[in-house]
């Protein structure tokens, strides 16, 4: 049972309900960093990982310390109960986000200079990306997609944030490879930039669509 | 050349437009626009955080130490989400249940972060409240305009009454989020194109007449 709701995570995350293509998350870093498919996938996997690890603590800390069910605050008001914290949510994950980017970006600066140079300013902008607390949010509200409409559990949360960020390194890549065939290609003038990156967008969002069949 | 007050207001919805200029919030603006409902609503919200938020952090920009800006930059925002959030759980439930996801990640709105950014931290409370109402004007406006065009093609229908009338086909597309993308490539094209118009009968005018 468990195996077969983390299939169904993954298979919905990636391909049929695509963060980019279907949710519409990140699209800054879509239309921003798919010039090349070398920065594309630095991009990708970067994102990926931040994913994974949001995932993780944000639950931990919507679980522990912000849901009155499960909290540990409770043991400090001497039987009062734990309060209810969860108005506190967007706040705390969205520090913790921002902790989260700013020790990768240390990390990164330190020990692979050359992918911090080639990321540049969407590094410190990963901070605001909505995939990161798109995925920590749909995280404690339930998959309703596959009709789990209470919070995931812990292992859900982790291959959500996972599969998410998979799909969304996969997006990047195609794009980028598009993009990089695109450049050879006379393109009216007004329709260079964004909005031919947007036709495309819709296209593969289009192609995307054929996906849905895989629902089970 | 200090510009006056109702210019504040103004350049946010023509030259500094958030979406269709500055490409900004781009992710809000094609999630939530399936109909115009919801696209008014998710501006309306996204104005009253822009205007709260450029309001204050322009009245603690004297205090803020420039290296921790963006940090705290994000607690104010995230702070007003969260009271627009609970507002509107209260006041709108059903296009709070709409909107869905895309409320809390109001916070991570570009749009907020570049007024801050840009222009809260170096003006005055009252031009910066009036900075973050045109640019939350501007975000409303290209919303209801992307929403309207979307809500139209795509199910014949504005606000819900049917204007297309009876022989009319929805376009199904244009509510998916193929149809999001399409038409925003489009009407950035179309302003483009625009400007490369007016930019070359400029150029046509200075050379005739030096």
């Amino acid at each position: 049972m468990e195996i077969k709701v983390l299939f169904m995570i993954i298979i919905y995350s990636v391909l049929i309900q695509n963060f980019v293509l279907s949710r519409f998350l990140g699209l800054c870093p879509f239309f921003g960093c798919s010039q090349r498919i070398s920065s594309a996938i630095g991009m990708g996997c970067a994102i990926t990982f931040v994913m994974a690890l949001a995932s993780a603590i944000t639950w931990i800390v919507y679980t522990y310390l912000l849901d009155p069910a499960t909290s540990i605050v409770g043991f400090f008001t001497e039987g009062n109960g734990a309060p209810d914290l969860r108005f506190l949510r967007t706040i705390s994950f969205i520090l913790v986000i921002a902790v989260l980017v700013q020790f990768i970006e240390m990390f990164l600066q330190k020990k692979v200079p050359s992918l911090y140079r080639a990321l540049g300013i969407f590094l410190p902008l990963m901070a605001t990306n909505c995939a990161i607390l798109g995925v920590a949010v749909l995280n404690v509200e339930g998959f309703t997609a596959i009709g789990i409409h209470t919070k995931l559990t812990f292992i859900q949360s982790v291959t959500q944030g996972v599969a998410g960020g998979a799909g969304f390194l996969l997006i990047l890549i195609l794009m980028a490879g598009l993009r990089e065939k695109m450049e050879l290609v006379t393109i009216p003038e007004s329709m260079k930039g964004v909005p031919i990156a947007c036709v495309t967008g819709g296209l593969m969002a289009l192609a995307f669509m054929g996906f849905s069949g895989l629902s089970f | 050349m200090q510009r006056t007050l109702v210019q504040e207001v103004t350049k946010g919805i023509t030259i500094e437009n958030p979406v269709f200029r500055l490409l900004l919030g781009l992710c809000p603006s094609l999630a939530v626009t399936t109909s115009l409902i919801n696209g008014l609503g998710m501006g309306v919200a996204a104005t009253f955080v822009l205007i709260c938020s450029n309001g204050m952090l322009s009245l603690i920009r004297g205090i803020i130490p420039p290296k921790i800006r963006i940090p705290i930059y994000i607690i104010v925002i995230a702070t007003f989400v969260s009271i627009m959030e609970m507002m509107m759980e209260v006041y709108t439930p059903a296009l709070h249940k709409a909107l869905g996801i895309f409320v809390p990640l109001i916070a991570v709105n570009c749009i907020i972060f570049a007024r801050a950014e840009i222009f809260a931290g170096k003006n005055g409370v009252g031009r910066s409240m009036l900075d973050g109402l045109g640019a939350g004007l501007g975000f409303t406006l290209s919303l209801a305009i992307l929403a309207g065009i979307r809500e139209i093609l795509g199910d014949g229908k504005l606000l819900g009454y049917p204007v297309m009338g009876q022989s009319y086909e929805p376009i199904l597309l244009m509510i998916l989020p193929a149809g999001g993308f399409f038409i925003l490539g489009f009407l950035v094209a179309a302003l483009k194109l625009y400007d490369l118009r007016a930019e070359a009968k400029k150029s046509v005018l200075l050379a005739s007449n030096p």
